[in-house]
């Protein structure tokens, strides 16, 4: 999709500060000089074309309760898709990526509990039989951006 | 700790904002609620720190940065705070987390790196090696993506 600039001023706008006033895209449309009907079109016409993903709120999942961490496995080469499989059929499983490394299989993993967490573990240990998953949960977080500037 | 109204609340904003002229009136509809106090309770979700951003999440990709890269630093005990907050200062960390280290594993911060392709994230790693003075550190790039997907909470 082509962007156009007044995407691209729509798209600062919104991944920071959503209005949370009663007519949000009627506000939108005030800051960018358009009418709240074409704030609405162009959000619309970005979301079928998945340049945005979602709109609506990036939750803290510590602040909600739940642990999380960050989980790698050395898999071999043939049996990724099985293992993936199993990994991936967990909902709190939200990411799952093969890397260049001997640690080969990465993913991250969030549960409502700590004692949910090693559930998980326990039963992906169970059933692919590999025995040592490395789980990195987060000591500190210096940062997470996950907007863009478009400008 | 959050009621189960609240929880109510985070699985109505999870199916994102309707795209109407009152999206919040509709929501709050649906939970027998009133707009105000819906608004009212996002707000404190966005003040107490439950929603750390609110608005719209963009897949960076489609806006040219296609490359990304783990890169993972072996850092001295003494120094991963301040080391820390000094790789978050780069325009291209995007993520910079402190992790455990395990036999076997001696990285213990996690960094990713966004570019425009990945020479540039292997440039950007090695200015922030030469800033920091991390002289040992690993970057792992995705060879292939078997899961990317929202957390849905209380589901």
């Amino acid at each position: 999709m082509k962007l156009e600039n007044i995407d691209r001023k729509l798209l600062n706008l919104i991944q920071t500060d959503f209005p949370l006033v009663p007519e949000p895209y009627r506000e939108l449309g005030e800051t960018l000089g358009i009418r709240e009907e074409e704030v609405i079109a162009r959000i619309k016409l970005l979301l079928d074309h998945g340049v945005i993903r979602r709109l609506g709120g990036i939750f803290d999942s510590r602040k909600l309760g739940y642990s999380g961490a960050l989980c790698t496995m050395q898999v071999a080469g043939d049996r990724i898709d099985e293992v993936a499989a199993v990994v991936n059929a967990f909902p709190g499983v939200t990411h799952n990526y093969i890397r260049d490394h001997h640690f080969n299989m990465w993913f991250t993993v969030l549960a409502q509990s700590k004692e949910n967490l090693d559930e998980i573990l326990n039963q992906i240990r169970e059933r692919t039989g590999i025995e040592e998953i490395i789980t990195l949960p987060a000591e500190n977080i210096f940062k997470i951006r996950v907007n863009f500037d478009l400008d | 700790m959050l009621t189960e109204q609240d929880k109510q609340i985070i699985r109505e904003l999870q199916n994102g904002l309707p795209l109407v002229s009152r999206p919040y009136k509709l929501m709050a509809e649906k939970l027998n609620m009133t707009e105000e106090a819906f608004i009212a309770r996002v707000k404190s979700f966005v003040e107490n720190g439950q929603i750390r951003r609110f608005g719209a999440a963009v897949r960076h990709q489609d806006l040219g940065f296609v490359a990304n890269a783990m890169v993972v630093w072996d850092v001295p005990m003494d120094k991963v705070s301040e080391v820390g907050q000094r790789m978050a200062g780069f325009e291209e960390v995007t993520h910079c987390y402190q992790r455990p280290r395990y036999p076997g594993w001696p990285y213990n911060l996690f960094t990713v790196v966004h570019g425009q392709d990945r020479e540039k994230c292997i440039q950007a790693a090695k200015r922030i090696a030469l800033t920091t003075g991390v002289e040992k550190y690993r970057l792992l790039f995705s060879t292939a993506e078997l899961k990317k997907s929202s957390m849905r909470y209380f589901e």
